[in-house]
């Protein structure tokens, strides 16, 4: 017995090594890069030229924290709807919600420009309606809209998930003892859904804070989001160090949103809902 | 409990999957234009499909991202079923924690940092042994293997805790050796767990933009960083037929998975009650 979990352990062995190699050792690149020049001498240098990043650092927080609203506002009936709804339905609509999240956020974010252009399909049917045309490409509405649009299933399905699992004769009972629907609601669902909104709530914030295909499509080049500047860091400028500096404040600005998220989901040992 | 939709909810559902789908309806209806045109639909047309097939680059940039999705995936359920095993007979809290604390970094950390860390680690490495273009498959696998572990730990480790664990112990009392009662007890009982764990691996990395596009070197073009590059310029519908294809054969893997799904379900089902009567 004692010989087998020893051996048990043992193969873990492998993942433990590539974990730290691959996960661990990397992020100490990034600190170690944003703390050094480019010939590796220590420097505070782009650290201190984050400064003159806060205000796109402000506005991606804002925007991704606007799309979330939107997402969870738009997810949470749904996610009730399917939850309450017969076990095939409930089998088919997540399968619809799933479907388009494989598919390719290019492709997705790509379309999507398509559909809001000046000369785009939503202003063609606008035109054949006689009606006046939007100008919706290239603001900042649009970016939000990407990011609810890429990432609302991210909200849909943990949220259905917590859902499904809710004891329905909870809300029976409160129903029973005279809760009207909004009682219900405040004191019942809503508390019982919390570790879901908060799971769905990281999962469309960190990606739309971090985005920066959505905003090179959508957003045009009137403005750029932190993720923007990162890439181009990387990609265009080769400053890898102001890039590190910049990715290192990304990090932190989203662990300190999710330790105030933490506080609604409680202990959770492994962390997170798996999709 | 279950009920039938109210036509309000009907409504609702009905507007939240327009959203969804609308950008992709655009896309299939103008991967059948007749004109090079993305606005304006002016005949049906197979032509975009037809050029599509000519189109090499694109063909080999399919073929890389199966051989990329593929080794990834397969590697990643290796070992992350391995590691789901030894986490799972982890006495030492502490450690168990730290581990898990950190399977959890690739999978909260946005992806355009994972990438541009795994992007530094290269770089540092390649330039230490003199290496010019160090970036390419094997980094870009390095990549895929690691966004990918998460998941299948993630996915394996619930259906470890569920399985009876003296099972194990039983085949060995019954003369099993432990591999052979690994094989024969452990893994038929936690597969459905493995399996998913793979297909969400090969899905996650057929897609992955961001982490590929920061570890990916010119030597290997996969799919999604070929439509990137199309993408900066004007796009012609070839892109869409593309796309579409994509999308048809995603909808059949995930139609298959879910038969799957229902088809084991129904055979557990049907063990549990033959079990019953005998």
């Amino acid at each position: 017995m004692k010989k087998r979990s020893l051996g048990e352990k043992l193969v873990a062995s492998p993942y433990i090594v590539w974990a730290a190699m691959f996960i661990i050792v990397p992020l100490i690149f990034v600190a170690y890069y944003s703390l050094t020049d480019a010939n590796g001498n220590f420097t505070l240098e782009y650290i201190a030229d984050i400064g003159r990043y806060k205000d796109v650092m402000l506005n991606s927080i804002w925007l991704g924290f606007i799309a979330t609203v939107i997402s969870l506002f738009l997810a949470y009936p749904l996610a009730y709807i399917m939850a309450r709804s017969k076990a095939n339905t409930q089998r088919t609509m997540m399968m619809l919600v799933m479907l388009p999240m494989w598919m390719n956020l290019l492709i997705r974010t790509y379309s999507m420009m398509i559909l809001m252009q000046d000369t785009g399909v939503i202003n063609s049917v606008l035109t054949a309606l006689n009606l006046p045309n939007l100008h919706m490409i290239n603001t900042q509405g649009a970016v939000v809209f990407g990011m609810v649009y890429n990432y609302i299933p991210y909200m849909i399905l943990p949220l259905y998930n917590i859902m499904s699992k809710m004891d329905h004769s909870l809300i029976e009972a409160a129903e029973d003892l005279g809760g009207n629907k909004v009682t219900v609601f405040k004191d019942i669902i809503l508390p019982l859904s919390m570790p879901g909104i908060a799971s769905g709530f990281t999962m469309v914030f960190v990606p739309s804070v971090s985005t920066f295909y959505i905003s090179k499509k959508l957003g045009g080049n009137t403005f750029s989001l932190i993720g923007d500047v990162i890439e181009m860091q990387f990609k265009s400028s080769n400053n890898y160090n102001l890039g590190a500096a910049l990715s290192m404040v990304l990090m932190v600005l989203i662990i300190i949103c999710m330790m105030v998220m933490n506080r609604f989901t409680g202990d959770d040992d492994d962390g997170g809902v798996l999709i | 409990m279950r009920m039938k939709m109210s036509p309000l909810s009907k409504l609702y559902v009905a507007f939240i999957m327009l959203l969804l789908y609308a950008p992709i309806v655009v896309m299939i209806v103008f991967s059948f234009n007749a004109s090079a045109s993305t606005s304006v639909m002016t005949g049906f047309s197979l032509k975009w499909y037809q050029s599509l097939l000519h189109d090499s680059a694109t063909i080999n940039a399919l073929k890389n991202t199966l051989i990329l999705a593929v080794s990834s995936s397969l590697i990643a359920t290796v070992m992350g079923t391995a590691a789901a095993v030894g986490l799972n007979v982890f006495k030492n809290k502490f450690a168990k924690k730290t581990v898990m604390g950190v399977t959890n970094i690739p999978m909260m950390n946005p992806e355009i940092v994972t990438g541009i860390s795994m992007m530094l680690l290269f770089v540092f490495c390649a330039r230490l042994i003199g290496v010019t273009d160090a970036l390419g498959f094997g980094t870009m696998l390095v990549a895929h293997v690691t966004f990918n572990l998460p998941y299948v730990i993630l996915s394996v480790l619930p259906k470890l805790r569920q399985m009876d664990k003296y099972l194990p112990e039983a085949a060995m009392d019954l003369g099993c050796t432990p591999i052979q009662s690994f094989f024969k007890v452990t893994l038929p009982s936690i597969s459905t767990g493995i399996v998913s764990g793979l297909m969400m691996s090969f899905t996650l990395s057929l897609d992955d933009f961001v982490i590929s596009y920061f570890t990916q070197g010119p030597s290997f073009e996969t799919l999604p960083i070929r439509i990137f590059s199309m993408t900066k310029k004007r796009v012609t519908p070839d892109m869409y037929a593309l796309s579409t294809l994509i999308f048809v054969v995603i909808l059949l893997l995930l139609v298959l998975l879910n038969v799957a799904q229902v088809r084991g379900e129904k055979k557990m089902h049907n063990k549990l009650n033959k079990g019953k009567r005998g």
